[in-house]
């Protein structure tokens, strides 16, 4: 149980706090759009950016961003070339991403093992600069979403209704793309590149079972994520298991429990 | 009911009148993909107090005109303006309500009936402000319009097609709109519940200050209130218009009523009450 008291475990704790408060509430948006598969493929793309932030001594997270950035713009205009088949352009940009990770992976041979941990995250290794950038992207997020949040939700709902409501729908498009990419470099450390679409997606389809409205899907993809990160933590800590697959893990565990509960309530009611 | 009239709307007299101001102006209108010329040379306007119907097949461009009118696509050439003012400088959108395609959202999606009314009045106006107890009794009003009370609180994607369709329909009135949009809104619902939907638009466009463009496939529904022959045909694209003086003359507008009032009156007319009240 020391390990509860450490100051490595508790900025951990820290660290995934904030990510579960941002990364489900940003991926509710996100799945609603039907685009549940941009977290992955911009997370692939932040590694690349990773490994060149190591290979050229940049703060990894900071190329990260820049690289994610890139890709989110980059999936917006091939979705405009290949219309009907939208998907295409996560597919291509994704395998481009993984690519030049592999790339950069042979050309500096001695930060392999580093870059692995941002593939399967390594929560225990945040240090101060990582929870300040992780600190500063959670408010920007939090009070973007809070101003935003009705003019979102219709965006969301209805895009042409948004339009002839008079929104700026071109600027929250670009909006949710820059929010999306920087939630995404700031948790790859935390729940890792190959995991990150967990956190951004699972609470979402919990709440897509359990809420009622809007507002209470809001408030369940927070409550599901946050539940998961701390007991995943603690459960990881306390037997010394891999913290960002523990925390997917029971992200699921609540999904399936929601669903099945959701089939007993159908033949009790 | 009196016979619908045609009326030329390709001669650009200018306009004396202003009972019959400009809604929409589409002058010179072109919009093509890739290649593939869509709309060409499209001149019409809609005037205050008509009912259009926009009839045309797959593929005729009647999505991509609706788009261009309400600005999510910029025309080739040509000119568009709304209510006078050019497109692109339009501000006012608060004049203009717009009803969607049935099939338009993911019927899993979490919202009630409620949020989904109230998201009519998040428009440029509304950004940065809370929402106050005068937008929450608008919405009570507009769902007592549509006799919808009771579902405030349901899933929008458990309701029948037609109750959705008077969700929307909610939400495009929460404004008072002067230019109802409505985008082939009986796709997919049964003809009954159709014909009571027409019913409740046609008393709107007869007794309220408001003018229609309504996009549509049907054409024994546009035809039997809009007259057998087009006003203006571009392309694939068939304009059908009919007029509304009926209740009141040019200049009056405190015989219109207000959408409190709605409700009761279509109740006395009692016509088509049977799909009305399904």
């Amino acid at each position: 149980m020391d390990i509860l008291t450490s100051e490595f475990f508790q900025r951990a704790l820290i660290g995934g706090l904030l990510i579960g408060v941002t990364a489900p509430l940003l991926g509710l948006f996100l799945v609603l759009r039907r685009l549940s598969m941009i977290g992955d493929t911009l997370a692939h793309v932040s590694i690349a950016g990773v490994a060149l932030g190591f290979l050229i001594g940049v703060y990894p997270i900071a190329v990260g961003l820049v690289f994610a950035l890139a890709a989110s713009f980059a999936i917006e205009k091939l979705r405009k070339a290949y219309k009907t088949y939208a998907e295409l352009s996560i597919a291509i940009i994704m395998s481009g991403g993984v690519a030049l990770a592999s790339f950069l992976f042979t050309l500096g041979k001695g930060f392999n093992m580093t870059v692995t941990s941002y593939m399967f995250g390594s929560i225990y290794t945040l240090n101060n600069t990582d929870l300040i950038v992780i600190g500063v992207v959670t408010v920007v997020v939090l009070v973007l979403i809070r101003l935003h949040v009705k003019e979102l939700f219709l965006l969301t709902f209805d895009e042409e209704a948004a339009a002839v409501n008079g929104l700026p729908v071109r600027y929250y498009n670009l909006m949710m793309s820059v929010l999306t990419a920087l939630v995404i470099s700031a948790s790859i450390k935390i729940v890792g590149a190959l995991l990150v679409s967990a956190l951004l997606t699972i609470p979402a389809a919990c709440s897509l079972v359990a809420a009622r409205s809007f507002r209470q899907s809001v408030f369940t993809v927070v409550l599901v994520a946050e539940v998961a990160v701390i007991a995943g933590l603690l459960i990881a800590g306390v037997w010394n298991l891999a913290p960002g697959g523990t925390i997917v893990l029971l992200l699921i565990a609540i999904l399936l429990l929601l669903l099945v509960g959701r089939v007993r309530f159908r033949i009790s009611g | 009911m009196p016979e619908p009239y045609v009326i030329d709307r390709e001669q650009t007299k200018p306009i004396v009148n202003t009972c019959h101001a400009d809604i929409i102006t589409l002058k010179d209108v072109a919009f093509s993909y890739q290649s593939q010329q869509v709309i060409d040379k499209l001149s019409f306007s809609v005037q205050q107090r008509d009912f259009v119907g926009l009839i045309g097949s797959n593929g005729a461009g009647k999505t991509t005109l609706l788009r261009m009118i309400v600005g999510l696509l910029k025309p080739a050439s040509g000119s568009i303006s709304l209510f006078g003012t050019p497109a692109s400088q339009f501000k006012d959108w608060h004049r203009i309500g717009y009803v969607p395609q049935k099939n338009s959202f993911n019927p899993l999606f979490p919202a009630t009936v409620r949020e989904v009314i109230m998201s009519g009045l998040y428009g440029r106006n509304k950004l940065f402000r809370r929402l106050t107890k005068a937008d929450q009794i608008k919405a009570d009003e507009a769902m007592h319009a549509m006799n919808i009370e009771d579902l405030a609180l349901k899933k929008i994607g458990q309701l029948s097609g037609g109750q959705q369709q008077r969700v929307f329909l909610a939400r495009a009135l929460i404004n008072n709109p002067e230019l109802l949009i409505l985008d082939e809104p009986t796709v997919g619902i049964d003809t009954e519940t159709q014909a009571g939907f027409f019913h409740l638009i046609k008393h709107m466009h007869q007794h309220h200050r408001m003018t229609f463009l309504m996009v549509s496939h049907d054409m024994d529904m546009i035809q039997g209130y809009l007259g057998d022959k087009p006003a203006r045909e571009c392309g694939k694209l068939k304009f059908y218009v009919r007029h509304s003086h009926d209740l009141e003359d040019c200049g009056e507008t405190n015989i219109s009523h207000s959408l409190k009032n709605l409700r009761q009156v279509l109740e006395r007319e009692k016509e088509g009450v049977t799909s009305w009240t399904s």
